[in-house]
């Protein structure tokens, strides 16, 4: 691999102990990922800050010791706790001291406390072009496909050592000629009304992560007015069943204005996706049958404003049934501006908990007698299973609304079938 | 998994070898486990057990610490190299991996176990070809150079 002056002296150890640990990592990710040469980043977005394991603490302690500090602005992911009522959630105390301890890692290291999953929804959000490394598979999907900056699937390690050395193999999603579309997916005789539900966005998502592989999918059918919040929903289901990093939509995200410019010359195999498809796809998201219900999770990723002043319309006058615990996980910037706009009350009026800073699949937070959650997110509903133990019915957010309200499941089929 | 009646099995120096390239290098034997299926580490690998369990993968339950996992590549969360860290800290990692493609995902978890903790988890890239041949694979031996021999169980089919 070819290095510059400075890349240099970072592997040498003039700039500190910690960038040249960093470096020798991203070094050696170049040459599994066969990179000829290194390039520079402008902002980086970190999930190694997630109690995971003891691994994930040593290595964040490590580079903490060694007086690390990043060089670049760097947004943190969800953590594995909601940092100030974590006892209000029965999280046990010596769980919630590694938590914290690796919170207090990466602060130390001059990170910015955004804790959250989202970050494309605050002031991070990157610019058209811009080269960044992100983690967070969710967020990855987003920035690439929705805002048109360009990363790699950054992970835990190489996202706190980009932020410490500025610098991330030249490889994959940050050259143009690796951005074209493989496989093009084309929506066929989807009922318009279905694309105005919440619920739609996921159940594609989940299946294009399964149908996808590692091709870059190119989407045809999408109205151009597909809300951000769909986008995102259909990302993070994508990025769950598969490994989506990247997708275009024609007439709907920036690099695909038409649908030869997505795919730039690439011939590409053509699927049809109809309601038939969309319902195996919904069917395999849901691993619990029956009425039962005992919590509805939402928030994977953390809701954004928008989402919760949906959620707010659509519950307010209600009340959820008490024997159904209503969860929604979102960050502080979200929550405080719920409150700033007086519509945090109706949503604790309705019986909603706000959780902040984490998210469930995470944090050991949910009382062992719940069994069956309801939500209206793919990767939510993809993850629970194996994650938490638990099982998941998959619905839409009024589904989700009007099954915490008659504390059984309720399910709106209509909406899935041809009028 | 075959039909017929069992033959012999192959040692492996008897075996053809497939020359790979290696991500990581070092030497690795064990039992073989082969999918097709692209595997999510976080949620679908019990670090403390060394264990498959993502419930939509086809492995799903099998153990895989100690075996020769041969596998076409990472998928889902990024948080999958912290798992496999954790798992080589354990030592529940695999013997060794065997992939379809370059996986920044994998490669990053073996890296940073060399770091952290001075264990190595070889990991190796075959081509398609190479890829489909290991199917039949029970035993894989790997070395420093990324030459792989392996044993194959030979069974009759039955008539």
């Amino acid at each position: 691999m070819k290095l510059n002056k400075r890349d240099q002296q970072l592997l040498e150890g003039e700039m500190g102990a910690a960038p040249q640990m960093a470096m020798r990592i991203l070094v050696q990710l170049g040459e599994v990922l066969g990179a000829n040469e290194m390039m520079d980043v402008e902002q980086v977005h970190v999930d190694g800050c997630i109690y995971e394991s003891e691994a994930h603490l040593d290595f964040a302690e490590k580079l903490a010791a060694l007086g690390a500090h990043v060089i670049l602005p760097t947004s943190l992911n969800a953590t594995s706790l909601d940092l100030h009522n974590w006892q209000a959630w029965g999280v046990n105390t010596r769980w919630a001291t590694k938590a914290q301890r690796m919170a207090n890692a990466y602060l130390a290291m001059g990170c910015t406390p955004t804790w959250t999953c989202a970050p494309y929804q605050t002031a991070f959000a990157p610019r058209f072009g811009q080269q960044i490394a992100w983690a967070e598979s969710n967020a990855i999907v987003f920035a690439n496909s929705v805002v048109g900056a360009r990363t790699n699937r950054y992970g835990d390690f190489t996202d706190i050592c980009a932020a410490l050395t500025g610098r991330v193999p030249k490889t994959g999603l940050h050259l143009s000629e690796n951005r074209r579309g493989e496989l093009v997916f084309e929506l066929v005789g989807i009922p318009p009304e279905l694309f105005e539900n919440d619920a739609f966005y996921p159940v594609f998502g989940h299946y294009l992560g399964i149908h996808t592989r590692d091709k870059i999918p190119v989407i045809v059918g999408l109205p151009p007015d597909t809300p951000q919040d769909g986008l995102k929903a259909l990302g993070a289901g994508a990025a769950s069943s598969g490994s989506v990093a990247l997708f275009h939509a024609v007439g709907v995200t920036p690099e695909a204005p038409t649908l030869k410019a997505a795919l730039g010359g690439n011939a590409a195999e053509r699927i049809q996706v109809t309601l038939a498809e969309l319902n195996d796809a919904r069917a395999d998201l849901s691993s619990a049958q029956g009425a039962q219900l005992d919590a509805v999770v939402l928030g994977s990723p953390h809701f954004s404003l928008q989402e919760c002043l949906r959620l707010a319309q659509v519950i307010e006058g209600q009340r959820v049934n008490p024997a159904v615990e209503f969860i929604v996980t979102t960050n502080r910037m979200v929550s405080e501006a719920l409150k700033a706009r007086g519509v945090l009350p109706v949503l604790v009026q309705a019986g909603v908990r706000l959780c902040e800073d984490t998210c469930i699949l995470l944090s050991p937070m949910l009382r062992p007698a719940i069994r069956i959650i309801m939500t209206n997110s793919a990767k939510y509903a993809y993850y629970t299973p194996s994650l938490l133990e638990r099982r998941v019915v998959f619905g839409s957010l009024r589904d989700c609304v009007a099954s915490a309200v008659t504390g059984r499941v309720v399910l709106d089929e209509s909406i899935w079938t041809t009028s | 998994m075959a039909n017929g009646e069992f033959i012999e099995t192959r040692r492996l120096d008897e075996m053809p070898r497939i020359q790979g390239e290696p991500l990581i290098a070092g030497c690795a034997e064990g039992e073989a486990l082969f999918t097709n299926e692209p595997l999510s580490f976080w949620g679908g690998y019990n670090a403390r057990k060394g264990t498959i369990i993502d419930t939509h993968h086809e492995l799903c339950g099998r153990r895989a610490a100690g075996h020769v996992l041969v596998l076409p590549g990472a998928r889902g969360s990024s948080t999958g190299s912290g798992i496999l860290l954790e798992a080589i800290r354990l030592g529940n990692a695999p013997a060794a991996i065997i992939l379809k493609r370059r996986d920044a995902i994998l490669g990053l978890g073996a890296i940073v176990g060399r770091e952290l903790y001075g264990k190595i988890l070889p990991l190796v890239i075959v081509s398609e070809q190479d890829f489909d041949l290991l199917r039949k694979a029970s035993r894989i031996r790997i070395d420093e150079a990324g030459v792989i021999v392996y044993e194959q169980e030979i069974f009759q089919e039955r008539s």
